[in-house]
């Protein structure tokens, strides 16, 4: 689709909004709706439609399968580790209130964390679907 | 201090190894991670189990949420045996896989293979341990989700359309446990299986708690393969890797029947399973049919993994038939039977992964011969079919002499005579194979020993020798089973 002008321009000009907007969600997930399963869909949204307008090669360039894979498995184990390290605290498994000396602000860094590593595993999850479906056959 | 933490540490060590394989990208590492996570599994188990016999059941609230507001993880009787028989499979097959492993799938998918096994065992073991109604779905699409993928991975392209089956029944039945457990949660307001055990008792002659109840049966039959509901179960033992046979039909249908059992006794116990079901025929109905058709189909399989999965379907009708039973004997010999047909089918598929090893494929012209060129292989193909007959002195036995004992108790004689009918047919489908490897020539002629190697050698003979030894001291898995029964039975008013 590169040789449509209009397509082009406006995506270059969407892409980062979209992925600001994606942020947006993952950071005021806490406060307002959102959250990271929405943050990340909406994050691999702006490689989606990079890859749909530049060509899957360019969007492989930008996210090797190999990076892609190293990310789900990344986001998951942050999300774990969480847990984990609220176990070691003395809390049991996903505790956040241990994370930090006053409860509050222990929950809230819980909650940011954990949401952080699914935004991460479930965009690169989108992205990594996408390459497959697209790549079929080559 | 950390043995309070064992309940979870059974489910997030193998959930955190998956994803931690995939950082490394090695086969070899990442078998090596699954073979040390799924031993680390078995002994918090068996930690798990020896606290539940001492100190009655444990519970552990995740994130210092009390229940019935948080998620807990309850551990009593009957789920710590089934979290025993899931991490023991685990184990053992996990040892086994290296060199199965290696000849069956493609380098580059190893990783992502090892990765896949570990969380289903993590989704098996998860169902198994929560106590909450909500998590149980959520780890049953875990462990339904990668035991797809690792069923696709078979050299057989039809494993393939297998998976794919096996994806639509898997998630009709989720769905509809899911549509279960939601109507549940709307009668009682609640989603902890404990909470939802007191509570349901106001609302029990609502036409949704009915409708829910029916909902959980066909989907929990769905993913059992209880008989008119086993169409998936065929196929997918068939073309998936030896290992991943050999772990499915060992623990994912066991884990089913835990479902089913928790759904039957500890929620629905006093209207539906005490009430209704003693003058509705229809469990034992299926659970007969069952028996007899599926063990018939057996024995003009041509392929053997084809044939032992039609005798798992049958086998899941002994488990079904004692528990539909609902007295003590009846009971004790379905859960010892989750126990003992494990030992059975991971080790007769085991055999038959050795088989497909060293010969290729596991039909029955392949076989021909094998006792020669095989034996130590074949002969614990044996030892497996006998305890599959129920001959004495074998796991097999036990369990059907529990399952005779309630019938009679019961003074259902017919229920007896299928029982034995089901074990006359086993002996032909059997007897086939016996006849094939040991009165036949082998195909090519050849007659030279080439055993397979002594990594899937002696995890089979562990497994084919536990038959044995299960057999002849029956006090730990009878007196565990009969102690499970008797505390789900225990809550009938």
């Amino acid at each position: 689709m590169r040789h449509h002008l209009v397509l082009r321009v406006v995506s270059k000009l969407l892409i980062p909004f979209i992925l600001l907007f994606g942020l947006y969600v993952q950071f005021h997930g806490d406060f307002g709706p959102g959250g990271g399963f929405q943050a990340g869909v909406i994050f691999a949204a702006g490689f989606i439609l990079y890859a749909l307008i530049f060509g899957r090669e360019n969007a492989v360039k930008v996210t090797p399968p190999r990076v892609l894979q190293a990310l789900m498995a990344f986001g998951l184990l942050l999300y774990a580790s969480v847990g984990v390290v609220g176990m070691i605290n003395g809390g049991n498994f996903l505790n956040y209130s241990v994370l930090r000396a006053d409860g509050v602000a222990g929950q809230h860094l819980g909650i940011l964390l954990i949401e952080l590593g699914v935004g991460i595993t479930v965009a690169a999850v989108m992205i990594m679907v996408f390459l497959m479906f697209t790549g079929r056959g080559r | 201090m950390i043995a309070a933490h064992f309940p979870i540490l059974q489910v997030v060590v193998p959930l955190m190894a998956a994803p931690f394989v995939v950082l490394f990208r090695n086969g070899t590492v990442a078998w090596f991670i699954s073979f040390a996570v799924s031993w680390f599994a078995l002994a918090i188990s068996v930690a798990l189990l020896g606290q539940v016999m001492d100190a009655g059941e444990i519970s552990y609230a995740i994130g210092d949420w009390a229940p019935p507001w948080g998620i807990e993880y309850r551990v009593d009787k009957i789920n710590a045996f089934v979290l025993l028989i899931v991490s023991a499979i685990a184990a053992i097959v996990a040892t086994f896989a290296r060199a199965s492993v290696e000849k069956e799938i493609p380098e580059d998918k190893q990783v992502l293979f090892y990765s896949a096994f570990l969380l289903c065992l993590t989704g098996l073991l998860g169902i198994t341990i929560t106590g909450d109604a909500f998590n149980i779905f959520v780890f049953l699409e875990i462990s339904s989700l990668s035991s797809y993928a690792l069923i696709a991975m078979g050299r057989d392209r039809r494993a393939l359309t297998a998976a794919f089956q096996y994806l639509v029944m898997g998630t009709i039945g989720a769905t509809f446990i899911l549509i279960g457990i939601g109507l549940i949660y709307m009668m009682t307001g609640t989603l902890n299986i404990a909470d939802m055990a007191v509570r349901i008792e106001a609302v029990s002659t609502s036409p949704t708690t009915v409708a829910a109840a029916a909902f959980i049966f066909v989907g929990v039959g769905l993913k059992l393969a209880l008989f008119p509901l086993h169409l998936w179960l065929p196929n997918a033992y068939t073309f998936a890797p030896s290992m991943v046979s050999a772990f499915l039909a060992a623990t994912a249908t066991k884990v089913s029947v835990y479902v089913m059992l928790r759904f039957m006794f500890t929620v629905f116990g006093k209207f539906f399973t005490f009430e209704f079901l003693p003058e509705s025929p229809i469990l034992i109905f299926l659970a007969s049919l069952a028996i007899l058709t599926a063990s018939t189909v057996a024995i003009f399989q041509n392929n053997l993994k084809r044939m032992l999965a039609y005798s798992s379907v049958a086998q899941i009708g002994y488990m079904v038939f004692g528990i539909a039973m609902v007295n003590v004997s009846g009971l004790t010999a379905g859960i010892l039977h989750l126990f003992n047909h494990a030992l059975m089918k991971g080790g007769l598929f085991m055999a038959l992964g050795c088989i497909a090893y060293r010969l290729g494929a596991t039909s029955i012209e392949q076989v021909a011969g094998a006792g020669r060129r095989m034996p130590l292989t074949m002969f614990a193909f044996v030892i497996g079919g006998l305890s599959l007959i129920g001959v004495p002195l074998t796991a097999g036995f036990v369990s059907k002499w529990y399952l005779l004992l309630g019938a009679m108790e019961k003074g259902w004689w017919p229920a007896a005579v299928i029982v034995l009918v089901g074990s006359l047919l086993a002996v032909v489908y059997v007897w086939r194979v016996v006849e094939a490897a040991y009165f036949r020539p082998s195909p090519d002629g050849a007659t030279t020993v080439e055993e397979a190697p002594l990594s899937m050698l002696i995890p089979t003979w562990v497994l084919i020798g536990a038959n044995v030894y299960f057999g002849i001291h029956t006090d730990l898995s009878v007196s565990v089973a009969k102690q499970a029964a008797v505390q789900l039975l225990g809550l009938a008013p």
